[in-house]
């Protein structure tokens, strides 16, 4: 490196690290900074200013701030997979090794062609977004949008997967202060001091607010040496939890706050098993917002140049970085925190060449210290503009007396003011207050439990917030049953606050930007309260002023203060927009944490899932569950194929499937019969013991809410079993019955999905393998174990069993359950000892071609919209007691004899294939919606048949079977004449199931 | 949003699952006018600015159904009651009058 590295670093100042060098490279231009330094800090050492070109003009932009507000030194950030667009130089934490890159430039950052875009600013004027792109409708996509999107817009984001992890963790406290300069310390110290639990977050990676950023005395000692005491202190005491680089980024109900960690983002990238981010929830008994204040800037001609900046930040590159902004430098205030920069100028050796404050008197200390400096002064005077391009040259003057005056600067200090950060004090609908000797909107009325301290509730001088923080801790430890006291407030030096509300000069020549985001400028806000948005929403939208990343924390005071005096209205009459989480950016990876991908939901795996893996099943998911689809051999190229193959299987041997994932409950107690009989549409209290029984539950509006089996193990003890999606909300509706309904009724519900792995056995071989499973002397006859017996047994040997003879599929069959654990011993011991019967395993495809040869309803019929009677089930329904549902099914429309019933249907060509979703009707109707008879819900091509059959909804089913009518796919273009049938295409006597 | 459940302590909103109006009852279904009450009790509800009862589910938790009096304008909560507690109190009101 050569001398003219970091020329614009002053010795001796700032709290960098200056033993630590780091390199980085801005646009493939290798620089040097110090360990301590933002990316901002680090490039203005180098003479860096501009740093980017703008959203809709491509106008050169610099650094502003030195905070979280800034809204133009926006900067994409490392490569690759890694890339992050929009990142604010003002806060991104220099490390060694830091890729940064300008955004929004072509071909680049000094020479850029967009830039005529400035020339087309009538077209990008306020509402451009709705004005200029509304006709023709065609043009949007193909030229519009893609203009828009070359032309506006900032940073890319990567086009690869984030190759890095994020965290989400919990914290709970007594006391939660956000923000650590002089109010949020003593606040966190005169609660810590008590014993409660405090946790004090700062955005920042130092602690310490504006105490770093100036040249103060506190106690005696430089500001930052009382910051680097009282952190000693916190970080000595165990119930003190420190959250450097942490931005509270919302307040929520109950005393719970979002916040994200930036744990390393000051890295290259994050040590092995480190998350980038950490999003917190932090429960807070007690909160104190102590976030500072935001200097606002003044509204002037080309006030976005780079080399216009903050005083507040000039302050921060002096003092806290020790970098010197500019070589001669012109301040421009409304008020005594602005002007009084002069100061840290000049200790820094940067020549004040004019002291401009909209006030026609300045306090007497200051004008004195501007003369001895040598300064020009121009009280009651105004900057109109900045001369300059790509880094301000010099300041066009407005003196008290209306002359003009050119001088020549590279540094535009400016000060408007100050807005405290109150934004978290209203996220819960909370309304600021204006304060007109402040000229500032401050806190009003705070949710439960937070208080706000120092500037942030507008007390604005070092003592004020020193006497806040403190007494805002103690009573926020003694409010939560603490013995505190606040603790002595520490001596400072003196400063004056007054100030004069200015927003804007109106005088400017060239484009006065309000919202340097999103460039929008005066004359936008004025075009916008001419044509009728005056309101401050409508402005807002109208003109996306303060809608961009940076939330308008440096424009939508100034923008409402001009709207308001385009109205004549006072600024509190003109309002103030809502703020809303997040206070500034939270990257959706922090957001997401570790759910992404397939963590975004848990995969629930059956106990034999490793087993059907082995086997080469092909897996779907039904809920979170993964089940065996089908079970293809190699030799079988087409699913279909399988699936015939495994049907045939089990209608001519023995199957064996895996239904561990249907929804499983105990349901216990002397009134178990009677709650059950209340739940479902049939008789359950008179099931005998040992028997099951299928049964169906509607909702209290009468719509079918899902299907299983009860079976009854004693007197008191049922077992009922949900379909596999409905499992979780069949017993939230079973508690809420017991809890809420009938409180009265002894009964206890216990889920145990997970506690059974259960398997159908099924097929004519059926009772040959059970009988091999089951434990001796128990009788698998038909005569001792009929059809919709029920027994508890044990089975493989003493294994704890239950075996139930239920048949989904048609044919003979068993499910028999054992405790998880052994499920896949079990499945292994079915296949081995059924090798000879030639057994096979089946998967849930196969299941529901058989369930639809018996004309079973499942999900495509139970959809929500479909009752017991439409579904087939009315003559099940119980008329000799009440259950929910009932009373609504009985409404006329659900019992219209029109309305849509099951039927089955099956080509009249037996080769041609049914499709689900195609609609009925008549055979000589014309296809329009208005003669729909209703519609096809589930196909199949049945092996068992030897053709496709179908199940679905018709109008009037019972009195058109054997009818002859259209089944019309207009999305597939299908036209297929089918005939309508009974449902149950196989064994419709039933007598497969009862061998 | 924090509800203390009864049985669990105060727990996150995401553990706990929102039915609806806890101040309305399952009607007689033996009534005369049970048709129209049902009617209203099942689609009929009030969308109050103010305390309401509301019924949450406990579902990461103890599955108990929880009576929850909520301000809707400011997500306050001021009281919490098990669900079943409360039932029992009305079960037991009515037949007492009768
Ligand atoms: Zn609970």
């Amino acid at each position: 490196m050569t001398s003219e590295n970091q020329a614009f670093r002053l010795a001796g100042r700032g709290v960098v690290d200056r033993s630590k060098t780091f390199s980085f490279t801005f646009d493939g231009i290798p620089y040097e900074g110090f360990a301590g330094d933002t990316l901002a800090s680090a490039l203005l050492a180098n003479g860096v200013h501009l740093v980017g070109r703008s959203f809709k003009y491509h106008r050169p932009r610099g650094i502003l701030t030195s905070g979280s507000e800034d809204p133009s030194a926006l900067v994409e950030l490392r490569t690759g997979a890694r890339r992050e667009p929009n990142t604010k130089a003002t806060v991104t934490e220099l490390y060694d090794g830091l890729e940064a890159t300008s955004q929004n430039r072509f071909p680049s950052l000094r020479f850029d062609f967009l830039a005529v875009n400035s020339l087309l600013s009538p077209v990008f004027s306020a509402g451009f977004y709705y004005k200029t792109f509304m006709w023709p409708a065609s043009f949007w996509e193909k030229l519009y949008e893609p203009m828009i999107r070359r032309a506006a817009g900032l940073g890319r984001a990567a086009m690869e997967e984030d190759p890095d992890s994020y965290d989400k963790a919990n914290a709970f406290c007594d006391v939660l202060v956000v923000g650590s300069g002089a109010a949020g310390l003593m606040a966190a110290i005169s609660a810590a001091r008590s014993g409660a639990r405090v946790i004090l977050a700062d955005e920042s990676f130092a602690f310490g607010g504006r105490l770093l950023a100036e040249n103060r005395t506190i106690d005696g000692i430089n500001s930052a040496a009382w910051v680097k005491a009282a952190i000693g202190e916190l970080s000595s005491l165990s119930n003190v939890r420190l959250l450097p680089r942490t931005t509270i980024f919302g307040a929520y109900d109950g005393g719970t706050y979002g916040a994200v960690e930036r744990v390393a983002d000051h890295l290259v990238k994050p040590a092995p098993g480190q998350p980038r981010q950490r999003l917190w929830r932090i429960v807070a008994k007690r909160t104190i917002v102590a976030q500072g204040a935001t200097e606002r800037p003044i509204v002037f001609g080309n006030n976005d140049r780079p080399g216009v900046m903050l005083a507040s930040a000039a302050r921060s590159y002096i003092n806290r970085y020790g970098v010197a902004p500019g070589r001669t430098a012109v301040v421009f205030s409304s008020n005594d925190d602005g002007a009084a920069t002069i100061n840290d100028l000049a200790n820094a050796g940067i020549s004040v060449a004019a002291l401009v404050d909209a006030r026609p008197a300045l306090p007497d200390a200051i004008t004195a210290r501007a003369e001895a400096l040598g300064a020009r002064i121009f009280a009651g005077g105004v900057v109109s503009d900045a001369i300059g391009g790509s880094r301000v040259k010099g300041a066009c003057i407005i003196d008290a007396s209306g002359a003009t005056h050119t001088l020549s600067c590279d540094l535009i200090i400016v000060s408007g003011g100050f807005n405290p950060n109150m934004q978290m004090t209203t996220h819960l609908g909370g309304r600021p207050q204006w304060r007109d000797d402040l000229a500032a909107f401050v806190p009003g009325a705070m949710p439960k439990g937070m208080t706000a301290a120092g500037a942030a509730n507008g007390s604005f001088s070092l003592a004020s917030c020193l006497a806040e923080g403190a007494r805002a801790g103690s009573a926020a430890a003694a409010d939560v049953g603490f013995d505190a006291k606040p603790i002595a407030i520490p001596a400072s030096d003196e400063e004056s606050n007054g100030i004069s509300a200015f927003w804007h000069v109106d005088r400017a020549k060239h484009k006065a930007f309000v919202d340097l985001q999103n460039d929008v400028t005066a004359a936008d806000v004025a075009l916008a309260q001419r044509e009728g948005f005056s309101a401050v929403e409508h402005l807002k939208r109208y003109t996306t002023l303060g809608m961009a990343t940076d939330q308008g924390r440096t424009s939508s005071v100034n923008g409402l203060a001009i709207l308001a005096q385009l109205t004549g209205k006072t600024i509190p009459a003109t309002g103030i927009t809502t703020a809303r989480p997040p206070y500034s950016p939270v990257s959706l990876g922090a957001l997401a944490g570790e759910h992404r991908g397939k963590h975004f939901k848990p995969t629930r795996l059956t106990p034999s899932h490793n087993w059907a893996k082995e086997q080469g099943a092909v897996f779907v998911e039904a809920g979170l569950w993964l089940r065996a689809l089908y079970f293809p051999k190699p030799f079988e190229t087409d699913a279909q194929t399988t699936v015939i193959r495994e049907v045939n299987g089990v209608r001519n041997g023995v199957g064996v499937c895996d239904v561990s994932t249907l929804g499983k409950v105990e349901v216990h107690g002397p009134d178990a019969g009677k709650f059950l009989d209340r739940l479902y549409i049939n008789m359950m209290s008179t099931l005998a013991v040992g028997r099951a029984r299928y049964g169906a539950m509607l909702r209290e509006d009468g719509i079918m809410m899902d299907d299983g089996t009860a079976a009854r193990f004693a007197e008191d003890r049922y077992f009922v079993t949900t379909t596999t999606v409905n499992a979780i909300k069949v017993v939230q509706h079973m508690e809420l019955c017991k809890q809420w309904h009938w409180p009265d009724l002894d009964v206890q519900i216990v889920p145990s999905t997970d506690q059974w792995a259960q398997y159908a056995v099924a097929g004519p071989r059926a009772r040959d393998l059970i009988a091999r499973i089951v434990d001796k002397p128990f009788d698998v006859s038909n005569a001792a174990f009929p059809y919709m017996a029920v027994a508890e047994l044990t089975a493989l040997g003493g294994i704890k069993a239950r075996l139930y003879r239920l048949s989904f599929s048609g044919e003979l069959a068993y499910e028999i359950a054992v405790p998880a654990r052994h499920g896949e011993l079990l499945m292994r011991t079915l296949m081995e000892k059924g090798q000879d019967l030639g057994v096979i395993p089946y998967g849930t495809e196969a299941l529901g071609v058989m369930r639809i040869e018996k004309g079973h309803v499942g999900g495509p019929e139970l959809n929500g919209t479909t009752t017991a009677a439409d579904v087939g089930l009315g003559k099940m329904a119980s008329k000799k007691k009440d259950y929910i549902g009932r009373v609504l099914a009985e409404r006329p429309g659900l019992t219209n004899p029109d309305r849509p019933r099951l039927a089955g249907f099956r080509p009249v060509d037996r080769a041609a294939r049914l499709r689900s979703g195609a609609h009925f009707v008549g055979r000589n109707t014309e296809p329009v919606a208005a003669n729909a008879l209703g519609h096809m819900t589930s196909v199949a091509y049945s092996p068992s048949l030897g053709h496709w059959v179908g199940l679905g909804f018709l109008s009037g089913a019972e009195t058109r079977m054997g009818e002859i009518i259209r089944a019309y796919d207009p999305v597939r273009g299908e036209d297929t004449l089918v005939e309508v049938v009974s449902p149950t295409f196989y064994d419709s006597e039933g007598a497969r199931l009862r061998v | 949003m924090r509800i203390s459940c009864p049985h669990c302590g105060e727990r996150a909103l995401d553990e706990f699952s929102y039915l609806g109006d806890a101040s309305v009852t399952r009607p007689d279904p033996a009534a005369a006018d049970a048709a129209d009450a049902f009617y209203t009790y099942a689609y009929e509800r009030r969308n109050i600015a103010g305390p309401t009862q509301e019924l949450w589910y406990h579902q990461a938790g103890c599955h108990a159904w929880l009576v929850v009096t909520r301000d809707t304008r400011t997500h306050e909560i001021s009281d919490v009651k098990a669900a079943q507690d409360v039932a029992l109190e009305r079960v037991n009101s009515t037949t007492g009058a009768a």
